[in-house]
């Protein structure tokens, strides 16, 4: 989660407020029902401040959510807040370090930034949203996407398959008396 | 003994290629006489177990007499490793694993090819697949990696030990659990690709398999959660799951067997989905190979690859072949496999499938892309990059809140189409008592302890995990409705009392309601992965009389001890524990010195609780003062985890149980004339 977006978030959900309030103002008399829908909207917009703020606490929330952000490098491929190697050569430094960067107030890129220069990539516990790493985090929501609309096609060609035709002498069922049979077949077979 | 070994595990594979052979001709052959070669390949297959049993139990045997000529046992067994361990050996290193992976598979076609009589040609062509994979895993045992490997010039006096992280009792039966899921697969993959080369008609392949795949997925299931469990007693990071090259590995072929025990139903019901039954099958079993593949051939490092080699080629090879062989069969045979009915609605039973199967396939494609990432990062821009658990917690926990969302609506839709108004109705009560239970723990005060108290704003760890919860509620009202339902209507007939009609019903349709329970427990599982949400830890160092607060508890020193034994040396803390002013307990976590390895390993102690656990552990002594230093996490809801593995392995159970059969009801006056006939209820 960004710690970072503290004021710039919350002064946009506020202009976007007002612009809010001025763009709905005309109209209140011609649709009665636009205040409630007003009060949903800022509802949301609050909501997704407090979200947007949250987590742009004190150094010690962001030392301990930036500590999982990165990987201890001593090769035991554990979070660097979760090593628990006594007299691992490597984890105690990088505490204090990121310790200090913290405390000198270093927002979280630069001090994501300094841990790869000085660590190499590596450090960082996930891939970055920049040049090919962001491919990273787009396929697995592509792939979702992709697959939403590949379920969605093939329930829609399986909707349009042609039934197959009755024996002569059979009427299908519809509707209610269909539903009716769907019913009671239900209860005779899954009971 | 080596001798006798190695000459066994020769035997095994003349057998395994005769068994292939044979059976392929017997199939091919349209000439007299081909059905007695089948019998002999089948025999030959049956024999084959029995060779690869007595390798393993020759190997046993050795390390059990301390037999450090064999270069195997030199390097994982000593001769003061205790006795279970000694027969863990067997699976704790590379050669000795790959034969007990042998082992299974043969000890599955010998059931397989026992059972012949069910259907004898559809089992001759799954006897032939279930050979060819034999034949591989033998050629790797034989001349890859032999456990039999003589040591080189004089023999030790004493072996090098076990891995300590292997020392402990979970690890006794992770692996032939795990392993008994992994090679579990083959059998359902031999079952398709025998069906989809001989054209077999009908769904009655799926009907045969349908258990081994249940099987073989409780087997899966219980091995990962064990490894899990013995991650978290043993590696003293105070987590369970961390997003691991093994883990992962062990988790995909789970995920999309999952798919497949859902989408099967399709097939059985309705007659659809049975090319994407086939794919599923088959990514199945290629996604464990794939799996063994990655940890052990080296290409990806991982804190639990306890073996690498240069076996990976071999995989590799094997996995292209099985490919190939598989796409072949495929797209001569694909005309065969045309779905016979059409989709009535996007509001339907068969779409909550599909979606289903999507959002598991999704997660897998998730879970392989993640791991692959740092190799694919290499070749495009020449550096690694860390995949590690902030990727996948991003990723991976929409996708399963979507999943829980469609468990809860799964259950509440019928086949073919469900009106609105009819998923109103049955959604109303578990989606307003979902509610309700969000806002209760949202307005209940932290000091209640988790996961009472759960503000979303404050952290995003939170909103996720109020919706875990909420959904995992949600889940379990849609649950309990659909007993409830079925219990009053079986009691309205029969006039019983609602348990033991709900009883009743259950045992009428044991797939269904225990499928359900299965359900129940994972919802039961992810109530205890959110709870970590409010894990907290502590580092201090503490001598005598120090004092540490964590939660509620408050932890004092009493002493610190040391004892030795043959096996090893340990050095333990011993705490007090108070809660609320008032002593609770007394913990000891330690730290071991295993002189035979001449490695460390810690010692966790955890107190458990249905409600968080206190976990313990004794790092050591600061090399700079010399004062020993201890962590504690508190984390909540752990158990609630194993608690659930319980109900899904029960559920599980419970649906490998045949059916009840339902009394045909018939008016009183037919009864003095005819008696009544059991039938069977469908699924």
């Amino acid at each position: 989660m960004n710690s970072d977006p503290g004021v710039i978030p919350s002064a946009a959900v506020l202009q976007a407020e007002r612009g809010i309030s001025r763009a709905s103002s005309p109209s209140k008399s011609k649709q009665p029902d636009r205040p409630m829908l007003r009060r949903l909207l800022h509802l949301a917009l609050l909501c997704l401040a407090i979200f947007a703020c949250a987590g742009a606490g004190d150094p010690a929330s962001r030392f301990n959510e930036l500590g999982h952000q990165l990987m201890c490098i001593c090769g035991c491929n554990q979070i660097l807040l979760e090593c628990n190697h006594v007299g691992c050569p490597d984890s105690d430094g990088m505490r204090n370090e990121l310790m200090s960067d913290v405390t000198r107030g270093d927002s979280d890129s630069l001090v994501q930034q300094a841990f790869v220069q000085k660590y190499g990539p590596t450090v960082l516990a996930a891939p970055t949203t920049t040049g090919f790493d962001r491919t990273a985090w787009i396929m697995p929501f592509a792939a979702l996407i992709l697959g939403f609309g590949l379920v969605i096609f093939v329930v829609r060609a399986w909707r349009n398959r042609p039934t197959p035709a009755l024996a002569d002498g059979l009427r299908p069922l519809r509707g209610a008396e269909l539903e009716q049979f769907r019913d009671q077949a239900r209860k005779e077979t899954d009971l | 003994m080596a001798q006798i070994g190695s000459y066994a595990l020769l035997l095994a594979l003349a057998l395994s290629v005769y068994s292939f052979a044979a059976g392929i001709v017997a199939l091919l052959s349209q000439q007299h006489g081909s059905e007695r070669l089948g019998e002999t390949a089948r025999r030959a297959g049956i024999v084959v177990f029995a060779a690869v049993l007595l390798a393993a139990v020759v190997l046993v045997i050795s390390a059990f007499r301390d037999d450090f000529s064999i270069a195997y046992i030199f390097h994982h067994s000593n001769r003061d490793l205790p006795a279970p361990y000694k027969f863990a050996t067997l699976w704790s290193g590379q050669e000795g694993s790959l034969l007990f992976w042998s082992l299974l598979l043969a000890a599955y076609g010998f059931v397989l090819r026992l059972r012949y009589k069910t259907d004898p040609r559809l089992f001759a062509y799954a006897s032939v697949v279930l050979a060819g994979v034999q034949v591989f895993f033998l050629l790797l045992v034989n001349f890859a990696a032999n456990p039999f490997g003589l040591m080189a010039g004089s023999i030790p006096a004493d072996g090098s030990g076990l891995n300590p992280l292997l020392q402990y009792p979970e690890m006794v039966i992770h692996p032939p659990m795990l392993y008994l899921g992994y090679v579990g697969f083959t059998v359902p993959f031999a079952f398709a690709l025998g069906a989809l080369i001989m054209k077999y008609p009908g769904e009655k392949w799926i009907h045969i398999t349908r258990r081994w795949t249940m099987v073989t997925w409780g087997f899966l299931t219980c091995g990962i959660f064990l490894g899990a469990h013995w991650a978290y007693s043993v590696l003293g990071w105070g987590g369970y799951w961390g997003w691991d090259p093994v883990e992962n590995a062990s988790l995909m072929p789970w995920l999309v067997g999952t798919a497949f025990l859902h989408s099967v139903m399709m097939q059985e019901k309705r007659g659809m989905l049975k090319v994407w039954n086939m794919w599923l099958v088959f990514a199945t079993f290629w996604l464990a190979i794939l799996g063994t593949f990655l940890t052990r051939s080296g290409i990806i490092s991982s804190v639990h690859a306890f073996a690498q080699s240069s076996i990976g080629s071999w995989f590799a090879w094997f996995l292209g072949i099985t490919l190939a062989v598989f796409l072949y069969s495929f797209f001569k045979n694909k005309d065969h496999l045309c779905s016979e009915h059409k989709l009535e609605s996007l509001v339907s039973r068969e779409s909550s499938f599909l979606f289903n199967n999507l959002l598991f396939v999704l997660l897998c494609f998730t879970v392989l892309w993640g791991t692959w990432f740092p190799k694919i990062s290499e070749l495009v821009q020449g550096n690694q990059v860390t995949v590690g658990a902030p990727f996948y917690n991003r990723v991976a926990i929409p996708v399963v809140l979507l999943l829980l969302i469609l468990t809860a609506l799964g259950p509440l839709l019928a086949w073919r189409k469900t009106s609105f108004e009819s998923l109103k109705r049955n959604f109303r009560w578990p989606f307003l008592g979902a509610v309700a239970v969000a806002i209760f723990l949202m307005i209940t005060p932290q000091s209640w302890g988790s996961p009472f108290g759960l503000r979303p704003w404050q952290d995003v760890a939170y909103l996720y995990s109020l919706m875990a919860i909420s959904l995992a509620v949600l889940v379990t009202f849609t649950v309990a409705s659909e007993f409830v339902r079925g219990g009053r209507v079986i009691a309205k007939h029969t006039g019983q009392g609602m348990y033991a009609s709900m009883v009743q019903l259950t045992h009428r349709n044991t797939r269904r309601y225990g499928g359900y329970i299965v359900h129940f427990g994972v919802v039961v599982v992810v109530i205890g992965i959110a709870g970590a949400a409010f894990n907290q830890d502590k580092e201090q160092e503490m001598a005598y009389g120090d004092k540490m607060s964590i939660g509620a508890y408050t932890l004092v020193c009493r002493s610190y001890t040391q004892e030795e034994n043959a096996n090893y040396g340990s050095e333990w803390a011993v705490l007090d524990v108070y809660k609320h002013g008032k002593q609770i307990d007394t913990l000891t976590p330690e730290r071991r010195f295993y002189r035979a390895s001449r490695q460390t390993s810690t010692m966790p102690y955890i107190r458990s609780t249905i409600n968080e656990d206190l976990y313990l552990v004794y790092e050591g002594q600061n090399p700079d003062t010399g004062r020993p230093i201890l962590k504690a996490h508190l984390n909540p809801l752990v158990m609630w985890i194993w608690l659930g593995v319980w109900i899904i392995l029960g559920g599980t159970v419970l649906a490998l149980v045949p059916n009840a059969p339902a009394p045909i009801r018939v008016p009183a006056a037919r009864l003095v004339e005819t008696s009544a006939v059991p039938v069977a209820t469908g699924d």
